[in-house]
């Protein structure tokens, strides 16, 4: 296969996965790989991502599909796993010297002849002294015994990287190096030393891991080939992960995607606020320009305007299905509060709870979140979600708060369990205040059926909008403020 | 083109030796960029030297740096070019008597009456320079168009004058603190990078470089610290500037060896708000 055809497909994968490469990038990418080998991977690596890849947090997804494409292709990698001289070499040193003890005779059986708790003893030792090269080829041998990886099973290798760790203990492995680490020190660390170390090694322990996850992948683009092997690995963007099922990798790179996005954001905003429109005019800088002109006025100036901010009013329900998504708005709203007058939250289940205290400014916001999940007073009868009790509670307590300023941002997937709608609430909101919105994290096409009664609601508020990942909520605030 | 890097180690070395210390990431687009005659839009967290692989570059390849800091508001008269209004004046009120008006129109667009902004500069100038715009994330989305031109074809066009084409290639760096979302159009002209803190190991090795006189053991011990207190769930994370500033305080108070107590006080230091002093404080002495 020719590099130019290996490319190709390389960009069309990129494209499927989602990423924007347009026609000139790929030109780019074309001249680019003229001046760099391929041979040189990590080059051609850089070279191909300058080109193609323009926003960060595409980067992961890069970085896979362009393993699946080209890593794995070089003859370094021959599979069958068999060593390299230099590995093989290594290995027969580590045997002799383990089996020293047991005088046995390990006569050139590869990795055949150590049970499961001498291979994980290496491994211990190879950690601890932060060995690259054993780290490699254990990782290897490892895939090879236990991951039990059979032909043609169409699957993205998570189970195999299961099945490896489990057998090499590892989730265990970083108390027992801490322990090794205590035994072999000469005098007692210090509560800072033994922090560092034990950073150490879990980056060595997460090395590790991602050395077997190599492996796995390149067994099984050997087996099944490149393209198959990127469809199943192809995972969606931070941007355009959906909220409501996340797992818990997906959940951290949604939090880190966050970040960037609320400042990105906030300057937005600001810069929207007194770009909008013109303010008054500004005489005093009117009159500095003219100078310019020979003291005619020719350039007026204006003042910036200073437009009031909206006031908010956040009401969310944190019941197991959509916590998730509440979670990441109420992040995104503090983390932006500073483009609005006054922000103020409330959660529920079946009862309601005020929680703007918990986010009074300096505070952390993650840890305001931990407590409004364990800390607020939600749940009335039973802990599945009411939204009439809890919106009646909430106007009767705190509805004297909505002047015509406050715009009011409701969430849930409104799944009543078939209670009371109670929407006369909405419908009082809406008098009140200056917007009502309700943002649901469920698909467009699962809204009023089963319990949901988001129609009902929605009929009462001045829109109802489709939340289901970080693209579509940032494009809604964006709306809002 | 002259003064072509010959690969992507021999950029690596270059960069060395003006203290900067590049990965194969930074060192290979920069090679590339030179390679293609194409800007590279560097972008990253503050502090991690974007705007100082520009100037380094340009001590590499003993070029001068023309900087165009970017901020709001930045318009052609300030990045391009600018007419000398007062000498124009001059011109005019000068012989009012004898020349014809075509022949004053003639005269005040000329190359005379023009002001060079950094932009025009960079790519009138006959020696090679390197081309620093700094922060260009904020400035309007509008405004970005005015180096649209510049970055993809290298001229900048005068109505009164006609284009002015460079005469060499100057290497381009544009760095972004992701503020906002670029346009598609400034991206895709450019080769993208993007910087983020060093590994542990690079970061020893640029204290080790930067902080005259430090221990290896102190800068392996700064650079572990640094790398833990990443790790945690910060507002602001310690950038490489605020390491190496550390790492000269510590020199100064001539402390060998860092304890939870000189760490504690000396956090401040590394962390610029109060609640990620208090988290680092308490994780780094009473963790466990």
């Amino acid at each position: 296969m020719t590099v130019l055809d290996l490319m190709s497909g390389f960009i069309v994968e990129l494209r499927k996965a989602g990423l924007p490469v347009s026609l000139t990038e790929n030109l780019d990418a074309m001249e680019a790989v003229k001046e760099i080998p391929i041979e040189d991977r990590q080059a051609f690596k850089y070279a191909l991502a300058a080109t193609l890849v323009k926003s960060n947090s595409h980067w992961r997804a890069f970085e896979t599909i362009f393993e699946v494409y080209f890593s794995l292709r070089g003859p370094e990698h021959q599979i069958p796993g068999d060593m390299t001289d230099a590995e093989a070499e290594l290995w027969r040193e580590e045997q002799e010297m383990q089996q020293q003890g047991d005088g046995a005779a390990g006569s050139g059986g590869g990795m055949d002849s150590l049970t499961p708790e001498e291979i994980a003893q290496m491994l211990m030792k190879a950690l601890m002294n932060g060995d690259q090269a054993m780290m490699r080829a254990l990782a290897r041998q490892s895939v090879q015994r236990f991951a039990g990886m059979e032909p043609g099973r169409p699957v993205g290798g998570t189970y195999y990287l299961y099945r490896t760790l489990r057998n090499l203990d590892l989730d265990n492995m970083l108390d027992k190096l801490m322990e090794a680490n205590r035994e072999q020190a000469a005098q007692e660390l210090t509560k800072l030393e033994e922090r560092l170390e034990k950073d150490e090694f879990e980056s060595r322990i997460e090395q590790f891991k991602q050395e077997v996850e190599a492996e796995i992948r390149r067994r099984l683009v050997a087996d099944r080939g490149a393209e198959a092997m990127a469809k199943t690995l192809r995972k969606p963007l931070p941007e355009d992960v959906e909220f409501m099922h996340a797992n818990k990798e997906e959940m951290q790179s949604l939090k880190k995607a966050l970040q960037p996005l609320t400042r990105k954001l906030a300057a937005k905003l600001a810069r929207k606020r007194r770009h909008g429109r013109r303010g008054p005019l500004d005489f005093r800088s009117t009159v500095r320009h003219s100078l310019s002109y020979g003291g005619v006025p020719a350039d007026p100036k204006f003042k910036y305007p200073r437009p009031s901010k909206p006031e908010l009013m956040v009401v969310a329900d944190i019941s197991g299905s959509v916590a998730a998504f509440a979670r990441f708005t109420l992040m995104l709203v503090y983390a932006i509060q500073g483009q609005f007058s006054k922000v103020r939250s409330f959660v529920f289940i079946d009862g309601i709870d005020e929680v703007t205290d918990y986010f009074k400014s300096n505070v952390d916001i993650s840890d305001a979140i931990h407590r409004v999940n364990t800390e607020a007073d939600v749940v009335w009868v039973d802990g599945h979600s009411d939204y009439g009790h809890a919106f009646e509670v909430f106007w009767e307590r705190y509805g004297k708060g909505i002047n015509p300023k406050t715009t009011i941002l409701l969430l849930g997937d409104a799944r009543n369990n078939y209670h009371a709608a109670s929407s006369w609430v909405i419908k009082e909101m809406q008098k009140r205040g200056r917007h009502v919105y309700w943002l649901n994290p469920e698909p467009r096409s699962y809204w009023n059926t089963g319990d949901s009664i988001v129609g009902e609601y929605g009929s009462f508020t001045d829109g109802v909008y489709e939340c289901r990942n970080l693209r579509q909520l940032e494009a809604f605030v964006e709306k809002l403020a | 083109m002259e003064n072509r890097f010959e690969s992507v180690e021999h950029v690596r070395d270059g960069l060395k030796k003006v203290h900067y210390l590049s990965d194969d990431g930074i060192a290979g687009v920069v090679f590339l960029a030179q390679r293609l005659g194409k800007p590279i839009l560097v972008e990253g967290p503050a502090g991690t030297g974007k705007t100082q692989l520009a100037k380094s570059v340009a001590e590499m390849l003993n070029a001068r740096l023309i900087r165009l800091q970017c901020y709001e508001g930045l318009d052609e008269s300030k990045a391009l070019y600018e007419w000398n209004y007062k000498k124009q004046l001059l011109r005019i009120q000068a012989d009012k008597t004898s020349d014809s008006w075509s022949q004053v129109h003639e005269d005040i667009f000329s190359e005379e009456f023009l002001l060079t902004r950094p932009l025009l500069e960079a790519i009138s100038s006959p020696d090679p320079v390197v081309l620093l715009i700094d922060e260009v994330d904020r400035v309007e989305i509008e405004t970005e168009a005015l180096l649209l031109e510049i970055l993809s074809d290298y001229q900048v066009s005068i109505p009164e004058l006609g284009t002015i084409t460079a005469k060499q290639i100057p290497m381009v760096f544009l760095t972004s603190n992701n503020t906002r979302e670029l346009s598609e159009a400034l991206k895709r002209r450019c080769l993208f990078l993007h910087i983020d803190y060093p590994d542990m190991e690079r970061e020893k090795e640029i204290v080790l470089t930067k902080v005259p006189d430090i221990t290896q053991n102190l800068a392996d011990q700064i650079a572990r610290i640094v790398r833990s207190i990443r790790q945690l769930d910060l507002k602001k994370a310690p950038s490489v500037s605020e390491t190496l500033d550390w790492a000269r305080t510590l020199m100064l108070m001539g402390i060998e060896n860092i304890d939870a107590q000189d760490a504690k006080d000396t956090l401040h230091i590394l962390l610029k708000y109060q609640t990620d002093i208090t988290k680092a404080a308490k994780e780094l002495s009473v963790d466990k």
